[in-house]
């Protein structure tokens, strides 16, 4: 039960009128790994994401979840599956507070199966959730409105919604993005603690000092190909990742 | 020194938050009567006024539930230009049980509400997934096109349409009638917007995406909010079925898809009491200038531009606001 | 009788496309709501018709004067009540729509109905196409119609104008960072759009009689076109043009006249159920959206 990979993805690609975005991409995931996915602007990172979770439709290839063939469902089906997302461009509920931006993954099919809830209940685990990820208690910052919060705690909001999905893979879009370092410092903690509670996890970046601390492997791609895989050393002796992000001298 | 304004919400508005409303009478009426004038005005003095006025007070109603329902729809993000759509289906079908298998008002008006709201679901289906402005160029289109099929074809009564229909035991039990519905429709949808349920409406209107990925089926959402509104402008329609003791091609007529929207505009969006008072307002206006013949809906056409310009946020969000705040003069901070 | 259909097939779609094409370009292309687009057509017409009755203008003093007019009346549009809720797409509509509503209801009062008012034809006669007889208006009508999608296709495709248009529908931020200023483009959009409404009406207006109705029965047809072809592409309006008027026309000779609504319809529901955003249209759906 161990052994066979969490998530395997078998040569998906997609173009975009022209523009092969994703190209032959294949790797797999096995479960409680937390895999870095690397590379440069505009190499297919998010559209990657975009595939397996379902807000586009490959062109061709595979997604399979725990043995299950979920290429080009939909969204809100991959979702209850257990598959979580967050945004590189984090766009919250602005006229609403912080806690009740989180009602609306609690209202998912997916988390009343697993936990249940009626009205009423869910304004506390909301308030329960965004402790979890930082938000202070006693300085009520839950129940400011969200346009008012700074990124540090939009970032965080977003992560708390997608936990709020109790997904057992997370796939977290740039993250550390637009944070400062004592904030990205902040954040690394509670990954952990996702680790340690048995989640696996795939992690888009670009800050690649944080990320290496605290991902197994790392995969990078290029213009649409995956270019690379492996440790996180490794990965970054290779020469045509070097030219990837360096560029080369002709 | 410079000064700019201030907003606070009133004492009072504080000290009637939870479970302290009940803590003096003053909470509780400052609770309560905004939510009892409709209610009282409504069910127990509408019975004094005149026939006449009697009359135009269920129109109003009729025009108050289309205006409920836009705003229902609204709050999804469906922008509807054709609430007549639905009150002509409504019409029809009540008109055409009555009719052809001489079913009661009893059974008909319930009968017509359900299935007109189904057949209006399953024809606005397919715009559902996309932007929001085809949804509106087809509800626009699509009863225009109705009428002149029913013109063309002759159905259902074609020109004359389906006359000598059931009519209500008494005007007083119309009355009752409409004004309960008017009513439970009201307070129903202002529960169900302010419930998680709602939340999840206004967030698909907000940001179809974050739901999306929030797990949750954005288009069948939206399916029953269709549904909702579709089904309370089919009833608005098979209650002026009898109450017209006619069914017939003015079901789909401009009038039915213009005023709800000017009503929601007057009276301000996404708030059902809004919507429900600018009906109360434009109706008996339009009532009084009939004199002036077709003059009314040049009437309706400006006024529609000149809130949208100048008021968007309507006269209902004015009044709540001052009703729970109140503004004051502050000095600038340096 | 099939010549006979397939020739007045082709005027008929001529007069769809001319009729959409104003309304395609304002809010298709350029994402400005348009709603009053019907008030406007009739608006050109009774000014025409004002020019050369009340005022006893020539014709082509008359036409010119009037589509000048509707061309401020457009611009007025924009700048008094348009620029002041871009960006709202409700509003947008409610407002133009209202307003058309007003000026149209405006014209009903004034008495503006039914058969007393006409336009003359531009010349009297007919040409004769193997076994059908055409007269010159509708054969104007088709040139016209012809010449003005190939010149917008043209003009939108390959001209800075053109392409700014087409440019603050599609971001207009990213527009604005080019250099455009979309709030003059959009009424110079607009200009466009009440101009061609203009010369649609000015040609068409003389085959029958101008109608407060009709200005309803334009902003139909228009929506019907756009919704068939897809918003915002010419191609797609053409094809809309051809295919409807086609078998309205078809319908009207072999079946009866009345069915020809039935027509519209069935083309908007087939529309709707095999590809909603219409034969050419452009609208993403929300997985493409991202």
């Amino acid at each position: 039960m161990n052994q066979s990979p969490m998530l395997t993805v078998h040569e998906l690609s997609k173009s975009f009128g022209g523009v092969q975005a994703v190209n032959l991409v294949s790797f797999e995931l096995k479960e409680g790994e937390l895999l870095g996915i690397i590379g440069p602007n505009g190499s297919g990172k998010t559209t990657l994401v975009n595939l397996v979770t379902g807000f586009v439709r490959p062109d061709s290839g595979r997604v399979v979840y725990k043995g299950k063939n979920i290429t080009g469902q939909p969204p809100y089906r991959v979702v209850s599956f257990g598959i979580a997302r967050t945004f590189q461009m984090v766009r919250p509920f602005y006229q609403l507070p912080a806690f009740k931006n989180l009602i609306v993954p609690l209202c998912s099919p997916r988390v009343k199966k697993l936990v249940g809830g009626k009205y009423g209940d869910r304004d506390a685990v909301a308030l329960d959730l965004l402790e979890e990820v930082g938000f202070e208690r006693d300085a009520y910052v839950s129940y400011k409105v969200a346009s008012s919060l700074p990124q540090g705690y939009l970032k965080r909001l977003e992560l708390a919604k997608s936990i709020a999905l109790r997904p057992d893979l997370l796939i977290l879009d740039e993250l550390f993005s637009g944070l400062s370092l004592a904030e990205v410092a902040s954040i690394v903690p509670i990954i952990e603690k996702l680790r340690i509670q048995g989640k696996t996890i795939i992690m888009i970046e670009h800050r690649l000092k944080e990320l290496f601390r605290i991902a197994d492997r790392v995969m990078v791609l290029n213009y649409g190909r995956k270019v690379a895989e492996g440790l996180a050393q490794e990965v970054m002796e290779n020469e045509e990742v070097k030219k990837a992000y360096l560029g080369s001298e002709e | 020194m410079k000064k700019r304004k201030e907003r606070i919400d009133r004492g009072i508005k504080a000290r009637s938050e939870d479970i302290f409303a009940l803590s003096s009478y003053r909470e509780m009426l400052y609770l309560l009567l905004p939510r009892a004038i409709p209610v009282v005005g409504l069910l127990l003095f509408t019975p004094l006024l005149s026939s006449y006025w009697q009359e135009v007070l269920i129109s109003t109603a009729v025009y108050a539930l289309l205006a409920i329902s836009w705003d229902m729809l609204i709050s999804a993000g469906l922008v509807s230009l054709g609430q007549s759509l639905f009150y002509g289906i409504g019409s029809y079908i009540a008109g055409a049980l009555n009719h052809y298998w001489g079913w009661s008002p009893l059974f008909t008006i319930p009968a017509a509400t359900v299935a007109g709201g189904l057949v209006c679901t399953a024809m606005l289906l397919p715009v559902l997934r996309l932007r929001g402005i085809y949804f509106a160029m087809v509800t626009l289109v699509l009863p225009l096109m109705l009428l002149r099929l029913v013109e063309a074809t002759r159905i259902l009564g074609g020109t004359e349409g389906l006359t000598g229909l059931d009519p209500f035991p008494s005007q007083l039990t119309a009355l009752y009638v409409i004004q309960v519905a008017l009513l439970a429709g009201l307070f129903g949808f202002r529960r169900i917007i302010g419930s998680d349920y709602g939340l999840i409406i206004r967030a698909i209107n907000d940001n179809d995406r974050a739901v999306l990925s929030a797990g949750l089926n954005i288009h069948w959402y939206k399916t029953q909010v269709l549904f909702l509104g579709a089904s309370v402008g089919a009833f608005a329609g098979a209650f002026g079925t009898h109450l017209d003791m006619f069914a017939g091609m003015p079901g789909f007529a401009l009038d039915y898809s213009i005023m709800p929207v000017a009503s929601a505009v007057v009276g301000g969006m996404g708030t059902f009491a809004g919507p429900m008072l600018g009906a109360f307002i434009l109706v008996p206006l339009s009532e009084i200038l009939r004199a002036l013949g077709t003059l009314r809906i040049v009437f309706y056409g400006l006024f529609l531009v000149v809130f949208v310009v100048a008021l968007p946020e309507g006269l209902f969000h004015y009044a709540q606001r001052k009703y729970h705040q109140f503004e004051r003069w502050v000095e600038v901070e340096k | 009788m099939l010549v006979g259909t397939l020739v007045y097939g082709f005027i008929n779609s001529s007069i769809l496309a001319l009729l959409a094409m104003g309304f395609n370009l304002t809010f298709g292309i350029s994402g400005v709501a348009n709603f009053a687009y019907g008030a406007v057509y009739i608006f050109a017409g009774f000014l025409t018709w004002i020019g050369l009755n009340s005022f006893g203008f020539p014709y082509l003093v008359s036409v010119l004067l009037s589509v000048l007019c509707t061309i401020v009346l457009g611009i007025l549009m924009y700048y008094l009540i348009i620029l002041r809720v871009k960006g709202l797409a409700l509003s947008e509509v409610m407002a133009t729509f209202g307003l058309g509503l007003a000026i149209m209801e405006l014209f009903r009062y004034f008495d503006f109905v039914g058969f007393r008012y006409t336009l003359p034809v531009f010349f009297d006669g007919s040409l004769g196409i193997g076994p059908v007889f055409i007269d010159y208006q509708r054969l104007i009508i088709a040139i016209i119609a012809v010449g003005l999608t190939l010149f917008i296709y043209l003009f939108t495709h390959h001209t800075k104008i053109g392409l700014a248009f087409r440019a603050i529908a599609q971001d207009e931020r990213t527009a604005l960072t080019f250099g455009i200023d979309s709030d003059f483009i959009g009424a110079l959009s607009m200009a466009f759009g009440s101009a061609l409404a203009a010369v649609a009406a000015i040609v068409i207006l003389p085959l029958g009689t101008i109608a407060v109705e009709g200005g309803y029965e334009v902003l139909i047809n228009a929506l019907a076109v756009c919704i068939v072809g897809g918003l915002g592409s010419t191609v797609g309006i053409l094809v809309a043009s051809v295919v409807i008027g086609f078998a309205q026309t078809f319908t009207a000779n072999y079946l009866e006249t009345h069915w020809m609504m039935l027509v519209s319809l069935i083309a908007i529901a087939a529309v709707l159920i095999i590809k909603p955003s219409g034969l050419f249209g452009r609208q993403k759906e929300l997985e493409e959206r991202i």
